[in-house]
C-alpha cells in the first residue's frame, strides 16, 4: 500500500519534468518525500532548515518572481505553525506557492497530539482564495499535484503519512478536478462523503451496509474547497441523508463544509465522523482510528443512525 | 533603468516623499507618519539613484526588487512609486479610501511597482531573501532592496531570514535597517532591545556598513559598498530620527500612526516647503 505522502514524492518527481517547479522543505525531505524531487532535480530544491515560517517566505518571494513553487513540511508546522505567513505572503496577493503538507490528521500514529493536525483543512479552509485538496489514493494525489500546478493561485494539499488502499484501481476512474468530487460509488439511501485515507474506509463501510441491504453512495471529495456543491445537493436530494468522514476535528473541515451546503441548499439529516472536537495521542495508527472512531464500523453506524433521522 | 539623480536632486526628491507622506496621511485620515517620515532619503537614493526598474512596465522580470518588509511605511513607498512616476501624484491623496489602490499596508496586486505584499512584520525579509535566492538560482542578475524597521526585527522570523541570507550568500540583497529607536510603545532599547546589532548580523554572516539614514551622499555610498561585498548580504544600520523633518513629529513615539489634522498639516506643510 502507497501512503499519499509517498504519493506526492513520486508525483513531483515525475512532474518535474514536466513543469518548471521549485520545491522546499524544511528539513523533514524523508517525511514528506520531496527527497526524490531534491535528487532528480538538485537546483531546484532548497532545503531551507527547521524554519517554516522563513520557508514560506521563500516561496512567497519565488512566487512573485514568476515561479511556481511547492513548500512541504508536516501539516501541523505549515497549516498551524506559519499560517500567518501563508495568509499574508501567499494568500492574500494570491501567489502561486502550493503548500503541501504531508502527516495530517492523528492516524500518523505514534508522534501524539503535538504532531497529529486536526485542524489545518479548517484554517486553510477560511482563508479567503485558497484552494484545500486532500486526495485519497496514488491516483488521486498525482491528479492533485498537477491540478495545483495548473492552478493560478494558492492551494494546500493535505497528505497522510500511512499506506492506504488504492481506490482508483480496478476499472474505477478517477475524474478528480478542482471543485468536483468522485463518485466511488453509487447509492440510493444514505450517501458517504470522505477524504483522504477515510475514503477507503467509507468504501468499506458501504460494503458492510449492502450486506445490510442498505444502499450507500460514497462520494470521495478532495476538492475540500472549492467544494463540489451541486453534486452534495444531487446526493442529498437523492438519498435524504449524509455522513462524512475525516481524520481532521468534525469543526470546519469537510464536515462543516459538507454542513454549510446543505444549509444553504438542502438541509437534510448530517452525521459527522471524525475527531470530536479533540487532540490526538500516541497509539498505533489502528489503535487510534479504534480510540477516535475512524473506522468503517464507526461509518456504518452513523449511516444508519442519519437514516433514523430522515 | 536606472536614474543617476545628483545629490541635491535626491535630497529635494526625499523632501518631496515627506511632502507626499504628509499630504496623503492628512487626506487618508490616518497611517503611520513617524517611520514613513524616517525612510524618506532611502527612498529617494533606491528609486532615484540605484534600483534598474520601469515605472512603464512595472513587471519586468529582470528589474531589481524592493520589498517594504516594514510595511505601515507604505505612505513613504506610494510616495517615491508616484514620483517615480508609476501612478499619478493626486493618487496619493486616496490613501486608505474604500475604492483607493492604497491600502493601509503594501498590496502587490493593487498598486504597480509593488514588488511584494507585505504588513505582518518579519515576513518582507524572508521574501526579499527569497527573491534574491530565485535570482541566484536563475542566473538572473536582478538585486533585491528591503528596509526592515528596528522595532520589526524583534520579530524571530527576522533572524530565521537573516541566518538563511547568510547561509546561502545572498550578495545581491541589500537590506536597510530604519534605527530610529522607537518602537508603538516606547523606545526600541527599553521595551525589547535588539541591541548589539552589528554584532548579531555579522555573526550570521552578514556585511554590515553604518550610515547616517538621513545623509543621501551616505546612503549611496553605503549601497556602493553592499555591491562591492562578495558572498554576503549587506545590512546598512541607518540612524534615523522617527518623524524626521517636521518639528513637532521628530522622535514622538506618539507619531507611530494616527491622523494628521488641519493645523497639524499646515504646520508641516509649511516646514517642508520651507
Amino acid at each position: 500500500m502507497n501512503s499519499t505522502r509517498e504519493a506526492y514524492g513520486q508525483a513531483l518527481a515525475e512532474l518535474g519534468e514536466k513543469y518548471p517547479i521549485y520545491v522546499f522543505d524544511a528539513d523533514l525531505s524523508k517525511a514528506t518525500q520531496t527527497v526524490h524531487f531534491a535528487k532528480k532535480f538538485p537546483e531546484r530544491f532548497t532545503n531551507m532548515g527547521i524554519a517554516e515560517s522563513n520557508m514560506i517566505g521563500y516561496a512567497a518571494g519565488y512566487a512573485a518572481c514568476g515561479a511556481t513553487v511547492f513548500a512541504s513540511t508536516f501539516a501541523e508546522f505549515a497549516a498551524g505553525r506559519a499560517y500567518d505567513q501563508i495568509r499574508n505572503s501567499v494568500a492574500y496577493p494570491h501567489l502561486n506557492v502550493k503548500i503541501a503538507a504531508t502527516h495530517g490528521g492523528v492516524l500518523i500514529g505514534a508522534d501524539g497530539g503535538s504532531h497529529q493536525c486536526v485542524e489545518d483543512l479548517a484554517l486553510m479552509r477560511a482563508i479567503p482564495g485558497m484552494v484545500v485538496l486532500c486526495p485519497a489514493d496514488t491516483e488521486e494525489t498525482r491528479r492533485c499535484v498537477e491540478a495545483a500546478i495548473l492552478y493560478d493561485g494558492p492551494v494546500y494539499l493535505r497528505f497522510g503519512r500511512m499506506g492506504t488502499p488504492e481506490i482508483y484501481e480496478n476499472g474505477k476512474t478517477c475524474t478528480f478536478e478542482i471543485g468536483k468530487g468522485t463518485v466511488v460509488e453509487d447509492g440510493t439511501d444514505v450517501t458517504l462523503i470522505a477524504v483522504g485515507d477515510m475514503v477507503s474506509r467509507a468504501a468499506t463501510a458501504a460494503k458492510k451496509l449492502k450486506e445490510e441491504g442498505i444502499s450507500a453512495a460514497v462520494i470521495d471529495m478532495a476538492s475540500v474547497k472549492p467544494i463540489d456543491e451541486a453534486l452534495v445537493v444531487e446526493y442529498a436530494k437523492k438519498t435524504g441523508c449524509i455522513v462524512t468522514a475525516e481524520d481532521h476535528n468534525i469543526m470546519g473541515g469537510l464536515g462543516g463544509a459538507v454542513s454549510e451546503v446543505l444549509a444553504k441548499h438542502q438541509p437534510v439529516p448530517q452525521e459527522m465522523v471524525g475527531l470530536q472536537d479533540q487532540f490526538g495521542r500516541s497509539g498505533t495508527p489502528a489503535d487510534l482510528a479504534e480510540y477516535y472512531g475512524l473506522t468503517a464500523e464507526k461509518i456504518v453506524e452513523a449511516a444508519k443512525k442519519c437514516m433514523q433521522r430522515k | 533603468m536606472k536614474l543617476a539623480y545628483s545629490s541635491e536632486e535626491l535630497k529635494k526628491t526625499a523632501n518631496d516623499i515627506r511632502i507626499n507622506i504628509v499630504e496623503s496621511i492628512h487626506c487618508g485620515g490616518s497611517g503611520h507618519p513617524g517611520g514613513s517620515l524616517s525612510i524618506a532619503e532611502m527612498m529617494a537614493v533606491l528609486y532615484f539613484h540605484e534600483m534598474d526598474v520601469d515605472e512603464k512596465n512595472p513587471k519586468w522580470e529582470d528589474r531589481d526588487r524592493f520589498v517594504l518588509s516594514k510595511g505601515h511605511a507604505a505612505p513613504a513607498y506610494y510616495a517615491a512609486l508616484a514620483e517615480r512616476g508609476y501612478f499619478d501624484k493626486e493618487v496619493l491623496k486616496t490613501l486608505r479610501h474604500i475604492d483607493s489602490i492604497l491600502q493601509g499596508h503594501p498590496d502587490m496586486k493593487k498598486v504597480p511597482g509593488v514588488d511584494m505584499s507585505t504588513g505582518s512584520l518579519g515576513q518582507g525579509i524572508s521574501a526579499a531573501a527569497g527573491m534574491a535566492r530565485f535570482a541566484k538560482q536563475t542566473g538572473k542578475g536582478f538585486r533585491v532592496y528591503s528596509i526592515l524597521g528596528d522595532g520589526e526585527i524583534q520579530e524571530g522570523q527576522v533572524w530565521e531570514a537573516v541566518m538563511s541570507a547568510g547561509h546561502f550568500k545572498l550578495d545581491n540583497l541589500t537590506a536597510f535597517l530604519d534605527n530610529n529607536d522607537l518602537q508603538i510603545d516606547g523606545h526600541v532599547s527599553a521595551e525589547m532591545s535588539v541591541y548589539p546589532i552589528r554584532e548579531k548580523f555579522e555573526a550570521f554572516g552578514w556585511n554590515v556598513v553604518e550610515a547616517d539614514g538621513h545623509d543621501v551622499d551616505e546612503l549611496v555610498e553605503a549601497v556602493a559598498k553592499a555591491k562591492a561585498c562578495e558572498g554576503k548580504p549587506t545590512l546598512i544600520w541607518c540612524k534615523t530620527v522617527k518623524g524626521k523633518g517636521v518639528s513637532f513629529m521628530e522622535n514622538q513615539v506618539g507619531w507611530h500612526g494616527g491622523a494628521i489634522n488641519d493645523e497639524q498639516y499646515e504646520t508641516a506643510m509649511k516646514e517642508l516647503k520651507g
